[in-house]
């Protein structure tokens, strides 16, 4: 072959001789058409749901005379906490003058409780609807399922006589029931379907190891399943605690979990509309669901495609 | 099927339906002390589901299995005395080998040292020793499936059962390991009930096969037997690789000799040994590639001449792809011997190796 290209006149040669062709990895051009159109889409996007957060954080540390001044784009002038002490200590919500603090432990008190219980059952009722065929379980997913799309509000009505039958109206223990309850459908479909999606034969040795129900679950399942645990915990800490429906129906003014209470102050409409307290007390009240996605953001992500491959 | 005096596992009239489907019928198996049974079957033929009747995974629809004379029908599977491999080794992952081996132990309460000394024995037995403290997936598919053994063998079990153990190795891994738990068996003396669809598998490991088909078993025998004497054209078809050649024609009589007359061939059938008596009638005969000789002159009762379509030289040996008149045959020959393309050929066989099927139902005649 060689013998043959040095034979042929120059420009001749086969295009597999040439000695100055493209060799090793392709360059990459940083302006290329496609870099700028995705890479901008990105930053206006970003920038759509920033801004927002940028005017909050800005208001809630401006003092009221410069937010009379009408610019809200403007960094501070003067940087000031009073409103961020106010809004969690002296803010008034009702007759409570104690700010959002109360509203942060009913919060906590509400949350944690249910958060644990939920998935808690949650997920030993996944485990059982994946592993042990008991008779009527498919009939039993279905029911679970239908719950999943029946809308809350009209069920707020019932459960109000019921909890008022059991003697749990108005505490946090009745709410704590309540939240349960409607995380139940959509948590069992979650640890359902990962559970489906663990090999069949793990289930199988432990049973010929002489695992039982609980034995396999606490032994076998429980370790393997960390993913799936955070989703479920992240998807119950946001949803219950950005909860106002149940918390303003449910509870009474003593416990008001902390969006009630921020409604209460945001929507007072007496007295001068303190808008850097209002910015301070959302901003406060949003910190613990965007500190959960922040800290466990990757952990949700590759959780929720763990969960959702197989139904 | 032939009864036994003790046998290890026995299975009676067991029938399994998911719904209508029917899975297992009517299953009749006795398993000696120390047999080793291969359940052989294509996919779908229900020989997993048998074995996990057989361990109590799976609730039967009627029958009874007995297991050391004790009726286990509705005993849990860690109350049958049965050990279990699985295909895909099925070890906890979040468990080092020595806790996988010990889970089951540790379940059952059984004291410290006792499980230790299990363990340390199962160990030696399968050469696992380096890798107890390691997790499953730092391990080889190979020690995978050495582990995965070691769980049956630290339970010390009546009988083992494994379900594909090998199916998920490469072919060298697959090989050795195959000898491994022949030597494992010849060591322990336990029963074993192995499935496999692989007929290699099943005819160096087994004392005996049980082919089946459709939930039904065809054939149970010695392997040599089944390979020499299929029952019918199914068990002839599945074992053998190539497969058996099988010609359609007729059984005939003619001057008080039976022959079997494929085209315008008659093929003498003087040295076959019939079932019994035979009837005229169309038939299948099938004759195995290497049961068949190749240019080999005169002193068989049977030779023909015949084309040759295609080589397929295979290193130890060569298949030869014939045409006899407008059937496809199939020659194994040593690689020596090796014919051209389009050569024409002389063949000859003893009708003795030959297997005789009925065409309509096809069964052994």
């Amino acid at each position: 072959m060689a013998d043959l290209a040095v034979s042929l006149p120059a420009g001749t040669g086969s295009i597999g001789l040439e000695a100055s062709g493209p060799r090793g990895p392709k360059p990459r051009h940083v302006f290329s058409r496609r870099n700028i159109f995705l890479y901008g889409t990105l930053i206006v996007v970003a920038l759509y749901y920033l801004l927002p957060l940028y005017v909050m954080v800005v208001t809630s540390l401006k003092g009221m005379p410069e937010i009379r001044l009408g610019n809200i784009f403007s960094p501070p002038l003067e940087i000031t906490f009073e409103p961020w002490v106010k809004a969690w200590s002296s803010a008034c919500t009702g007759l409570n003058c104690d700010g959002l603090s109360r509203g942060f432990w009913n919060s906590v008190r509400i949350t944690v409780p249910s958060v644990i219980l939920s998935i808690a059952i949650a997920s030993v009722n996944g485990y059982a609807l994946a592993n042990w065929r008991f008779k009527g379980a498919d009939t039993f997913f279905v029911i679970l399922i239908v719950g999943a799309f029946i809308p809350y509000q009209v069920m707020i009505y019932p459960i109000v006589i019921i909890l008022r039958e059991i003697g749990l109206y108005g505490s946090l223990s009745g709410l704590v029931i309540v939240h349960s309850i409607f995380g139940m459908p959509i948590l069992t479909l979650l640890f359902r379907n990962y559970f489906t999606s663990m090999p069949e034969e793990l289930f199988r040795a432990a049973r010929v190891d002489g695992a039982g129900f609980w034995g396999i679950y606490f032994r076998i399942m429980l370790p393997m399943s960390l993913p799936i645990f955070v989703v479920a915990i992240i998807l119950q800490v946001t949803g219950i605690w950005n909860d106002f429906l149940f918390g303003v129906v449910y509870t009474r003014p003593d416990t008001y979990p902390m969006t009630v209470q921020l409604n209460n102050i945001v929507n007072s409409v007496q007295g001068v509309k303190e808008y850097n307290v209002n910015m301070a007390a959302t901003i406060l009240t949003g910190l613990v669901p965007l500190v959960v996605y922040f800290v466990s953001g990757k952990l949700f992500v590759r959780g929720i495609a763990a969960g959702a491959v197989k139904g | 099927m032939t009864s036994l005096e003790n046998p290890s596992v026995s299975i009676q009239d067991l029938s399994l339906n998911f719904g209508a489907i029917s899975v297992l019928e009517t299953l009749n198996i006795d398993v000696a002390e120390g047999e080793f049974i291969v359940l052989l079957g294509p996919s779908g033929c229900g020989k997993s589901t048998l074995l996990n009747c057989i361990a109590g995974l799976l609730d039967v629809s009627d029958g009874r299995i007995f297991i050391k004379g004790k009726n286990v029908t509705w005993e849990e599977p860690k109350d049958r005395g049965i050990g279990m491999v699985f295909q895909s080794y099925a070890l906890y992952p979040q468990m080092t080998v020595e806790k996988n081996l010990s889970f089951g132990l540790r379940v059952a309460g059984i004291p410290r040292d006792e499980i230790a000394k299990r363990i340390a024995r199962a160990a030696e037995i399968l050469q696992i020793e380096p890798l107890l403290q390691r997790k499953p997936s730092a391990l080889s598919g190979g020690q995978r499936q050495r582990v995965a053994i070691g769980r049956a063998l630290v339970r010390d079990v009546d009988v083992f059962l494994f379900d594909e153990p090998l199916s998920n190795l490469d072919a060298k891994l697959r090989a050795e390991l195959r000898v491994e738990i022949k030597l494992l068996h010849s060591k322990l003396q336990n029963t074993m009930i192995y499935v496999t669809h692989d007929q290699i598998e099943a005819m160096t490991l087994a004392d005996r096969i049980a082919v089946m088909k459709g939930g039904v078993i065809q054939q149970l025998d010695a392997p040599q037997k089944i390979y020499n004497r299929p029952v019918n054209r199914f068990v002839a078809g599945f074992l053998g690789s190539p497969a058996m050649n099988f010609l359609d024609g007729r059984l005939e009589k003619n001057d008080g000799n039976w022959h079997f007359a494929v085209e315008d061939v008659r093929i003498p059938l003087a040295t076959y040994a019939f079932e019994k008596e035979p009837v005229p009638g169309a038939a299948v005969f099938g004759i195995r590639p290497e049961h068949v000789a190749f240019n080999s002159g005169s002193g068989w009762p049977f030779t023909a001449t015949a084309n040759v379509v295609v080589v397929e030289p295979m290193g130890s040996d060569t298949l030869v792809w014939l045409k006899l008149g407008n059937q496809n045959f199939t020659v194994r020959v040593t690689s020596e011997r090796t014919p051209n393309n389009a050569d024409s050929v002389s063949i000859g066989f003893d009708p003795m190796r030959a297997s005789l099927f009925d065409a309509a139902t096809g069964n052994r005649l």
